[in-house]
């Protein structure tokens, strides 16, 4: 080895040398190359990608939440607004103790159970990384108090929010409807109608009522702004500023003073009343009782709360006004009179005597008049102003079912009034084609006899019984009911308008409804149905009463309402319009369980009448069933059911 | 060579004129850069530039050295560093977990910078010393001379150091000849102790090279560098956003922009262009340290300057490929540009050495 060593020639060591500082050399080289190529990657390939990172990074987008429109009732009563508060809120996924959290957050700022369900309710709906409040409504004393203990919690954010109220509470509640957190069904919706850029930041969006169906006029359009923000996520600067339009404004056509002295009349008694404005279809009072608080849906509602009005036999989430399908029974009369006239079947002078039944020829079934033994001899006058059964089973064959259908559904019958809020049921005025569709059987002369007195297979919501009686206080005239009269800016210069010409106008001779009309100012005068109610009216009050079955009674048997269950008693309904010779208002009333129609029904329409034409307040109570009427001036009593057919 | 023409002045005769030109172009960048990461901070440009003069007094004071005084200080350098090392071992300050500095009651030193050159000077002496008789247990002993101090630094700990020291180490051991196959056999067995190596490691250190990896995976921790840097990088494209024009910079999401990740506030600015420049004036340089090497009189001339240079390359690349994001963070900054004075003495003081070996009459052996 030694002598191998001592062999190395110093030219040979220096070769050796160089060349490994060649070799080094090319190493180097290529390193470098290695350098440029990752530089030339991300700088020209991957160029783009880095630049909208580094603009990510550099540039946030906030969206500016608009103010949400205000609504009003006709006369400019405030009946959905905004104010600021101050709210706390938490990112439920940057939490790891949710509990011990608020346990500590409890210390300085005061939340109650109900503040936790709701929470965890909101945490169950919405997304992980959605701010979310856990407290709202913050006091001035709470706002400080927590900014002195910020430190303590730098998970939980304090939040100026804009917040909406319904100051009326109750009142109207299934109109205005309400606003709740934007849920994953509304973001995909929202995405659907390619809406969602303009929701961003958005928490809130109608959900049901006028808040549901004039979102888009309500909520307005998002402003942005562009911030740069340094890596602290500091603002440095606003780069660009997109403010944002408020919405709109809504006047509703509702008078909410009338509105009120007519869910007043309700007391706590289940029910509907819609009035129509004859000659421009504004609604004028829409009531559904019992209501709601709508203001506990606007941060999402506790599961008490909740649990309460869901589960609660009076189910007052339900618009009755809307969507509760009753049998109108008589108040379908007045319809099935013109129609006998205009397609002369009848005239006012020609009578029928009523034995106190109706059957069809070759037949032996007697379709009952609720009166046993009859009103002897009955013209069309008299048919109404006393609603004689007969007459109209008489009437109906006569007619027959595809004549009924025609004329009546005229008057929107049967098919939506087209009302400017959501969820409007259609109600159902059966025909041979309906009946062949549904039951797949052919009509039986039969089933057009209970049809003549509305029950059968005939059901409406009280919309559009109103909306029908207003066709017919207008002579003919059908305007759209509407809740909202105007949509303006927010400067309340008006934008847009409806009511203003009408759906169509039926051609109807001026005799035929002159007959009607007089017949059915007669019913709120002594001898006719709703007489008590009419009592001392100083204006000329049309209407018709009517009763819905609940439940059916089998031929033979008697209804004796003092037996019956209180939720199995017939429904009260009345029809009405006032002044009768150029009506101002056409409404219908309708009371569930409440008994017949002049005694629980009209006497709802009289203070309601009484207070738009005469500006009369009732007095303090609400309107009474009248108590005890006179056997003969009694209302028509339920008709008994035949055929055991299924309506009730 | 390349000598100035007037080299026979007093106080340019032994520098020379070709790494001066490289090494004051590339600090005039390293300040241009400096002032648009610190935001125009005047006082920490006006701080950098005067380590940059004493630096250069440095160089110029070991550029005066003839190379015989320099290798006389080899061993005395080598052994009063490990000391120094030892005590910091024993009674060092500990400064964000890592024990790295003496607290002398004066000054503070950090004794592992000294031996960045106290351990190639001192290898290099050793194989001059045994040059002829040059047998596999020199070898041994020169890496048992290396991993010493490399060992203690790497407790400390501070890995960037003691990978910079290792590799000074290796260059001179590849340098003296060190067989092919010896290296080979070490490759392949350090290969196979990798995962040994791996559980040796700290969780930080073993946390940046996961970081490597994959970046994302720790996006606002130890990845959050990387991500950050490249996105600078990436975004400033072929012709970078221009002096002070830097979003990343100048918004602060770039961090440690002054020091180790300064590259990235110059490739964001200048741009693929810049970066490009910056490469070949560095190369520039390196290509004049292997000249230096390839003309050095004797072994240990010979074994410093290349030591010398490859170190220095091996600053630029693996800092580079830390902001680039393709070698894991370390702690090292950018010659000649990345703030600090400690680094920039160390710098200078080996193209002092560079300097030194190549402007000094030649003693040829033989």
């Amino acid at each position: 080895m030694n002598h191998r060593i001592e062999l190395r020639s110093y030219s040979r060591e220096l070769e050796n040398f160089r060349l490994r500082l060649a070799i080094s050399a090319g190493f180097m080289l290529l390193l470098f190359l290695l350098l440029f190529a990752r530089f030339f990657y991300l700088q020209v390939s991957q160029r783009e990608h880095y630049h909208t990172l580094a603009e990510a990074n550099r540039i946030s987008i906030a969206p500016i939440v608009p103010n949400r429109g205000l609504i009003f009732d006709r006369n400019g009563v405030v009946l959905a607004h905004n104010y600021s508060a101050y709210t706390l809120e938490i990112v439920p996924s940057r939490i790891r103790n949710l509990e011990r959290l608020i346990n500590e957050l409890t210390t300085v700022v005061e939340i109650s159970a109900r503040d936790r369900k709701r929470f965890k309710k909101l945490m169950e709906e919405n997304r992980r990384f959605e701010s979310l409040p856990i407290r709202t409504r913050l006091s001035d004393v709470e706002v400080a108090r927590f900014a002195v203990n910020r430190y303590r919690f730098p998970e939980v954010e304090i939040k100026a929010r804009p917040f909406r109220q319904y100051p009326k509470g109750e009142f109207a509640s299934h109109v205005v409807g309400y606003i709740g957190r934007i849920n994953d069904k509304d973001l995909e919706r929202l995405e659907a109608n390619s809406e969602l850029a303009n929701y961003r930041g958005s928490q809130h969006m109608g959900k049901i009522g006028i808040e549901q169906s004039y979102e888009r006029e309500l909520h307005g359009i998002a402003g942005i702004e562009e911030m740069e923000t340094d890596a602290a996520g500091r603002s440095i600067r606003v780069i660009s500023r997109t403010p944002p339009a408020a919405g709109k404004n809504l006047k509703l056509s509702l008078d909410f003073k009338l509105q009120e002295v007519a869910e007043k009349a309700f007391g706590d008694r289940r029910g509907a009343l819609v009035a129509i404005e004859p000659t421009t279809g504004d609604v004028l009072a829409f009531v559904s009782r019992p209501g709601f608080d709508p203001n506990l849906f606007v941060d999402g509602i506790d599961t008490e709360n909740w649990e309460l009005l869901n589960n609660s036999l009076d189910r007052p989430l339900n618009n009755r006004a809307l969507r509760g399908l009753y049998p109108p029974g008589s108040t379908f009369k007045p319809f099935m009179a013109l129609a006998g006239l205009e397609l002369k079947k009848l005239s006012p002078e020609s009578t029928i005597s009523d034995p106190g039944y109706f059957s069809l020829p070759g037949s032996t079934h007697r379709f009952r008049d609720w009166k046993a033994g009859g009103h002897g001899l009955v013209d069309l006058h008299k048919s109404l102003v006393i609603s004689c059964d007969t007459y109209y089973y008489s009437l109906a064959h006569d007619l027959g079912i595809d004549n009924i259908y025609n004329f009546t559904s005229q008057f929107g019958l049967g098919k939506k009034t087209g009302i400017d809020i959501e969820g409007e049921a259609a109600g159902l005025l059966p025909s041979q084609a309906w009946k062949m569709e549904r039951h797949k059987q052919k009509w039986f002369p039969g089933d057009t006899i209970s049809v003549g007195i509305g029950q059968g297979y005939n059901l409406a919501t009280p919309l559009q019984l109103a909306f029908a009686t207003a066709v017919l206080a207008g002579n003919g005239a059908a305007f759209r009911p509407h809740l909202v009269k105007q949509v303006m800016d927010s400067n309340n210069r008006v934008i847009r308008e409806f009511g203003t010409s009408p759906l169509y106008r039926l051609k109807l001779d001026p005799a035929n409804l002159k007959a009607v009309h007089n017949a059915l100012v007669d019913v709120t005068r002594p001898g006719g149905t709703a007489a008590v109610a009419g009592t001392g009216a100083a204006y000329t009050f049309a209407g018709k009463t009517g009763t819905a079955q609940v439940i059916g009674v089998k031929q033979g048997e008697k209804y004796e309402e003092s037996k019956l269950d209180e939720r199995h008693r017939d429904h009260a309904l009345f029809v009405s319009y006032a002044p009768a010779e150029n009506p101002r208002i056409a409404l219908s009333v309708l009371v569930e369980n409440g008994g017949h129609g002049g005694s629980a029904a009209a006497p709802i329409a009289r203070v309601v009448m009484d207070y738009y034409l005469l500006g009369k307040l009732p007095k303090e109570a609400a309107a009474q069933p009248v108590d005890q009427v006179d056997e003969e001036e009694d209302e028509e009593h339920r008709h008994q059911q035949d055929e055991g057919g299924g309506h009730g | 060579m390349a000598r100035l023409p007037h080299a026979g002045h007093y106080f340019t005769r032994y520098i020379d004129g070709f790494l001066l030109c490289g090494i004051l172009l590339l600090m005039a960048t390293g300040l241009i850069t400096l002032f648009s990461a610190t935001d125009a901070n005047s006082a920490r440009v006006t701080s950098q530039a005067i380590n940059m003069l004493v630096a250069l007094g440095v160089m110029w004071l070991v550029a005066n050295i003839p190379l015989e005084h320099i290798m006389r200080i080899a061993l005395p350098l080598y052994a009063a560093g490990l000391f120094l090392l030892l005590c910091v071992a024993l009674f060092g300050e500990v400064n964000n977990g890592a024990r790295r500095w003496l607290n002398l009651g004066v000054t503070r030193i950090q004794p592992s910078e000294l031996m960045k050159i106290a351990v190639p000077l001192m290898m290099a002496w050793y194989f001059d010393k045994h040059e002829t008789t040059l047998r596999l247990r020199d070898y041994g002993v020169a890496t048992l001379l290396l991993l010493a101090p490399v060992l203690l630094i790497l407790r400390q700990p501070d890995l960037g150091t003691a990978l910079l020291i290792a590799s000074s180490g290796f260059y001179v051991l590849f340098f003296s000849g060190l067989s092919w196959r010896i290296m080979a056999t070490v490759a392949i067995a350090g290969g196979a102790s990798l995962p040994l190596l791996w559980s040796m490691l700290h969780d930080y250190q073993r946390k940046r090279v996961m970081t490597l990896l994959d970046p994302s995976q720790d996006a606002l921790g130890a990845g959050y560098h990387t991500i950050q840097s490249t996105i600078a990088i990436g975004s400033g494209g072929v012709l970078g956003k221009g002096w002070q024009q830097g979003t990343q910079t100048h918004l602060a999401f770039l961090p440690e922009r002054s020091t180790d990740f300064i590259f990235a506030v110059f490739s964001e600015e200048f741009g693929l262009i810049g970066n490009l420049l910056l490469l070949v004036l560095y190369l520039t340089l390196i290509a004049r340290g292997m000249v230096i090497a390839a003309n050095a009189p004797t072994q240990f001339t010979r074994l410093i300057a290349a030591s010398i240079t490859l170190t220095f390359f091996t600053y630029i690349f693996v800092n580079i490929g830390m902001v680039i994001g393709i070698l894991p963070v370390v702690g090292v900054p950018l010659p000649l540009i990345s703030y600090g004075g400690t680094s920039m003495v160390t710098m200078l003081l080996g193209f002092g050495i560079l300097m030194s070996i190549q402007t000094h009459p030649k003693l040829v052996k033989t």
